[in-house]
This record gives C-alpha cells, sequence and structure tokens, in this order.
C-alpha cells in the first residue's frame, strides 16, 4: 500500500467577512470584520486510516470538511489529495474530487424529497458516467442500497417512506455510487438515535473494511470517536490544539481543553469520579482572546500563555500546542 | 423526601385520531415523582416521551387528546382542568424548560422585562419586588454580572446562558414540579455539564419534583434518581436509576445500553452492540409486547400477550421473561 498521505492539509485557513453592509460602513463608520473560522490547520490523513476531528460548535471542524471537499475555498495555505496541491494551476481539481464524497449532519435537509432513492443514488454515476447503459445503473444501484443494508426494490420509493436512520443509509449509498476512497463526514450520527447510531457506525466500519475507505470524520461527541478514531484532532477556536493517536489521547490526553473535554463527558458508569467542574464558555470568535485561545477557561495558563499563541509542538505519540505542556508544567 | 407523590399519572393514554384511524402514541402508562426527585424519562424518537410531559403541562397539541387515564398534581387531578385554570397552574406550580432556549424567549424584550412580567403574573408582589427577584433569580442560575445582563435581549446571550434564563423563568414562582424537555441537547458537552449540575442542585434545594426527559443516557446517568425507558409508548422499565443503567433487565433496555459507545472501554474496530431493526411506527404497533419483533429473547408468549410492568429487584420491567 502507498505511504504517501492520501489528505494533507498544510497551515490551511479560511476566513470570512461577517462586515455590516457597504452603507453601514460607510455611513456609521463600521470597520470590516473578518471571522477566522479555520486557521493554520495541518494535519495528515494516512490511506485507510479514519482521523477524526472534535471540538465543539463553532471550532471550525465542518468548515475543515468543507473546504477539502471544496464547497469552500481556502484563504491561506494548501491542500494535497493524493501528492497533488488541490489549488496548484496544473491540478485537475474536479477530477480529484471524484474521488472524495461527504456524508451530511441531517439526513432530512440533504435528500431531495421529489427524487426516488435510485435518482438520488444514481446522480454521481450520471454525472461521472460510470454507468455503461440503464441496467449497468440499475445493477449498480441495486448492489449500493443492498450494501447499505436495504433492499433493491427501496430505490423506488421517496425518502420521505424512511426513518432518520435508513435515510443516512442512502446518504451513504449515494456516497459510495461515484467510487470514492475518501469519505468525509460531518456529523453522521449526530441527528441519530443511539441504537440507530450504533447501526451506522457499525456499516460504516464494516464499509471501510471491504472498501479499504478512508474516512474524515467529524464529531463533537468523543465517545463516538473513540470507537470510530485511529488518530483525532482536538479543535478549538479554528486551531487544532491537539492531535494523537486515539489509544494515546484517550488514555493520556495532554491539552488542558482535551482534558477538559473528557471530563465533561456524563459518566455512564456512575463511578462516583469527581469532575472538574467546567468554567466559562468558547469565546466569541471575533475577538478571539490573545496568545493561546483557550487561556481564559485554562486552570493552567500564566503570562506566557497570555501573551504568545503555542504552536503545534510534537509530544509522545500525537502533538500539542500547549506552553504548559511544553515546559513540563503539565 | 416525604412519600405522598407530588406528580401522579396513570394509566395515561393519548391518542390522535386521524382520518385512518385513530394512533395510540402513549400507551397506559404510570409513574409517579416524590418531592426534590429527578425522573429521567429515556426513549428514543417517537417513543413518547415528550407527549407525556406535554400532557402533564397541558400543552398537548390537537387533535392530540389524553383519551384515558389520569394526572394528579400533589392529590389534586389537573388532567380535566379547564384551559383557563390549567394556565394558572402552569408557571406556578408547574415549570418547563424545552430543548430550543431561543424560541422559549421572546427576542423582543428583554430577559428582565419577561422575568418581571412571568413574576408579577404569578405572584402578588410589586414591581420592585419582581425587578430584585428576577436579579436574585439569574444569580442563582449562574448568570454573571446579572445587575448588567438583566436589561440585555435574548440574542445578546450564549446558548447555555440562554438556557439558564430560561430556567430562572421556570423557577420564577418557585413551582413545585418541572418538566424539562430535552434541556442540554442543544448545547456542547462543557456547558451541557454546567446546566445539569444546575438542575440537580436546584433540584436538591427547592424540593422541586423534576421531569427530566432526555435520549442522553450519559444525562440520565448524571442527574436523575429514577429512571424511566420507554419504548413504542408504553414503560419498558423503570427503578432507581444505577439499576436500571448497570442491570438492565428488559432487553430493550439492555440493547439500548449496549449501543452506546463508552469512552474508555472502547477500542477501535470493536463493534457496538446494535439492536436491528427500528422503532414500529404508531400505524403498526405490533401486537403482544411491542418490542417482540427485534427481541433476541422473545418467545410465544410474546407474540400474543401484552406485559405489565412487573417487579425485578427494585426496578419493574414489562418484560414476560420475569412473568
Amino acid at each position: 500500500m502507498d505511504s504517501r498521505p492520501l489528505v494533507r492539509l498544510i497551515d490551511a485557513g479560511r476566513d470570512f467577512d461577517v462586515s455590516r453592509p457597504w452603507l453601514n460602513r460607510v455611513l456609521e463608520g463600521a470597520p470590516r470584520r473578518v471571522l477566522r473560522a479555520v486557521d493554520d490547520v495541518s494535519f495528515e490523513v494516512a490511506r485507510g486510516e479514519t482521523l477524526a476531528l472534535v471540538g465543539e460548535s463553532g471550532c471550525g471542524k465542518s468548515t475543515v470538511a468543507r473546504l477539502i471537499v471544496g464547497l469552500y475555498a481556502l484563504s491561506r495555505g494548501r491542500i494535497e489529495f493524493d501528492g497533488l496541491d488541490l489549488a496548484a494551476p496544473g491540478t485537475d481539481a474536479p477530477r480529484l474530487r471524484q474521488r472524495m464524497q461527504m456524508i451530511f449532519q441531517d439526513p432530512y435537509a440533504s435528500l431531495n424529497p421529489r427524487w426516488r432513492v435510485r435518482d438520488i443514488v444514481a446522480e454521481p454515476i450520471r454525472v461521472l458516467g460510470l454507468a455503461a447503459d440503464n441496467a449497468a445503473e440499475g445493477a449498480r444501484v441495486a448492489e449500493l442500497l443492498r450494501q447499505v443494508g436495504l433492499a433493491a426494490e427501496d430505490g423506488e420509493k421517496y425518502p420521505h417512506e424512511f426513518s432518520g436512520g435508513q435515510r443516512q443509509r442512502i446518504s451513504i449509498a449515494r456516497a459510495l455510487s461515484g467510487n470514492p476512497e475518501f469519505l468525509v463526514c460531518d456529523e453522521p450520527t449526530s441527528a441519530l438515535d443511539v441504537s440507530v447510531q450504533a447501526q451506522i457506525l457499525n456499516l460504516m466500519s464494516d464499509l471501510q473494511q471491504r472498501l479499504g475507505l478512508t474516512y474524515l470524520f467529524i464529531s463533537h461527541n468523543l465517545a463516538v470517536v473513540s470507537h470510530v478514531a485511529d488518530r483525532v484532532g482536538v479543535m478549538y477556536l479554528g486551531r487544532v490544539v491537539e492531535l494523537a493517536g486515539a489509544a494515546r489521547l484517550f488514555a493520556t490526553p495532554r491539552h488542558p481543553y482535551t482534558r477538559m473535554l473528557m471530563d465533561a463527558i456524563p459518566d455512564l458508569e456512575m463511578s462516583g469520579k469527581p469532575r472538574t467542574p467546567v468554567a466559562g464558555e468558547v469565546p466569541n470568535p471575533l475577538a478571539p482572546p490573545a496568545g493561546c485561545a483557550f487561556h481564559p477557561r485554562c486552570p493552567h495558563a500564566d503570562a506566557r500563555c497570555r501573551s504568545e499563541r503555542p504552536q503545534l509542538r510534537p509530544v509522545a505519540d500525537g502533538a500539542a500546542a500547549c506552553h504548559a505542556v511544553e515546559e513540563g508544567r503539565l | 423526601m416525604s412519600d405522598a407523590p407530588l406528580l401522579e399519572v396513570k394509566d395515561l393514554r393519548i391518542e390522535f385520531p386521524t382520518r385512518r384511524g385513530t394512533l395510540v402514541a402513549v400507551d397506559g402508562i404510570s409513574f409517579c415523582i416524590a418531592p426534590g426527585e429527578v425522573l429521567g424519562v429515556v426513549g428514543e424518537s417517537g417513543a413518547g416521551k415528550s407527549l407525556t410531559g406535554m400532557a402533564i403541562i397541558g400543552l398537548l397539541e390537537p387533535p392530540g387528546r389524553i383519551a384515558a387515564g389520569e394526572i394528579r398534581l400533589e392529590g389534586r387531578r389537573i388532567d380535566d382542568l379547564p384551559p383557563a385554570e390549567m394556565r394558572k397552574l402552569r408557571g406556578r406550580r408547574i415549570g418547563a424548560i424545552f430543548q430550543d432556549p431561543l424560541t422559549s424567549l421572546n427576542p423582543l424584550y428583554t430577559v428582565g422585562e419577561q422575568l418581571v412580567e412571568t413574576i408579577l403574573t404569578h405572584l402578588e408582589v410589586g414591581r420592585d419586588a419582581a425587578r430584585r427577584r428576577a436579579l436574585q433569580l439569574l444569580a442563582e442560575v449562574g448568570i454573571p454580572a446579572a445587575e448588567a445582563r438583566i436589561d440585555q435581549y435574548p440574542h445578546q446571550f450564549s446558548g447555555g446562558m440562554r438556557q439558564r434564563v430560561v430556567i430562572a423563568l421556570a423557577l420564577c414562582a418557585e413551582p413545585r414540579l418541572i418538566v424539562a424537555d430535552e434541556p442540554t441537547t442543544a448545547l456542547d458537552v462543557s456547558i451541557q455539564a454546567q446546566i445539569i449540575t444546575l438542575l440537580r442542585r436546584l433540584a436538591r434545594d427547592h424540593g422541586t419534583a423534576v421531569m427530566l426527559i432526555t435520549h442522553d443516557m450519559g444525562v440520565i446517568a448524571e442527574t436523575a434518581d429514577r429512571v424511566a425507558v420507554m419504548y413504542a409508548g408504553r414503560i419498558a422499565e423503570i427503578g432507581p436509576v444505577r439499576e436500571v443503567l448497570q442491570a438492565p433487565r428488559h432487553p430493550y433496555t439492555v440493547g439500548l445500553m449496549g449501543s452506546i459507545p463508552k469512552l474508555g472501554t472502547a477500542r477501535r474496530h470493536t463493534r457496538l452492540v446494535q439492536i436491528d431493526g427500528a422503532m414500529p411506527r404508531l400505524t403498526a404497533i405490533p401486537p403482544g409486547c411491542a418490542y417482540h419483533p427485534r427481541c433476541p429473547r422473545r418467545f410465544a408468549r410474546c407474540e400474543s400477550e401484552r406485559p405489565e410492568l412487573l417487579a425485578v429487584g427494585n426496578a419493574r420491567a414489562s418484560c414476560w421473561l420475569y412473568g
């Protein structure tokens, strides 16, 4: 197997202009305001692995997903797929992007209610010209539906006839119909009930093994992530604060934010272990704190944390962006 | 904790008449909540948990209606009260907290105006006293600098802070019962933990009974004293939270607990326990035990005879395994 990473982000960043309208700026002297949704994000996804990105709302994890599949354009940095820069002039980016697909969070919003399931699943096949004729297309759609645990006859139905979990299966069938190597899954189970979530997570794991897929898995749920991920990136306010192998991250989280997230998970075992009360909230991304963005909520913050932004530096089996970790205070 | 239940629900049945026949959304459920107790009601979408909550606060949307059974608050029957009386009770004796704090607050009024109006509606106090109480409530639910924030509008608050305001609103008249329907679902985990701790503390300090409706077993484990697991409009299992979560009796609860990804024990590429199939639609609830088509331990009796809640240990489960 090719040992080069399939996907590589190098200092990727994306800004959104959230200024008031032009007239207000002229009349009221309101300044231009830029939201740095993603800043300086670098990571690699190896072939056949699952990299998970976790973080709270507004941390930029979905923006990263959309940058990779090309739903947003980069403001800074570079994204490489299979060793090729997606934005370079000589690269046939649309052709490369055919090899990636996305699964969205809300299975009620991501399927066209006026289309039959067979047309939804067949759309990538038609767009990419993957089937020789109608019969081949029909056979492929039936195969895809069976692969995700639906019946071939379900292709004649409309999305409203399916439950949330079944709709997410249809989304997965559609994503697989273009024969992708890389699937970007943005909170694929967040809208589902737990028992259905288990079905979808098991299905995704089976498909990965059978088809050799590479996943970028976006989720806010650490427990789900610990089940699916080989490696995990923790994001906070647009930056990756810790990146590590899943086993290491969950056994010995290094960054204080990762620790806080793990502490905040309700304890199902009811071991009665004391929980560190989580203080504060995510700051306004329009006015992020100076230095380390986490310092106002961090119990270990000192003067350096308040003034100097920490860089992602290697620690055992991964990397963390924290002065306290770097200095050995933590 | 006194023994007399604060809330008593008996054989509650909620129906939706439709052109194609009557749908039974909640089918003969009974439970009670003691003062100061938190009862968690857990189940998947469509299990009937929110409808049960809505029936208790008297906000069942037509054509949904209570077809049978009764609801008693402090011994007094409340399900047959005329709307005007129910409205007085709601807010005064029963507080409600919903999932989305933004839809529970009026965007055109400041947080203070909404709190003061609620207090004036339910309590015999003057405007100044009401404002003092509003400030005190905001401080109690953990809003920093309450003095400054009381005159702000809901959009100036973050999601977690808004939910705190909604909790303050529910607490205005010191209700005896709070029905909280997915109060933490719209919030991030770190904020969720704060809200859970707050609810827990309020129930303990004020002796308020809480009916906590959620799909999140983790929230139940952290907050509830007892838990009722609902499936297809019925209670599958009810009992002390530790017993139900750690030694579930009903096969549905067993499957549900197994399907939750757990941190720590989780290992990559281990399969989650999965319950095949889906909860039946209201139009096609199977005879006998509603869970039998998905149950790995079903036998003949399950297909024909509906199980009642049977005592197992300190809990009760509606399953013929214990009959």
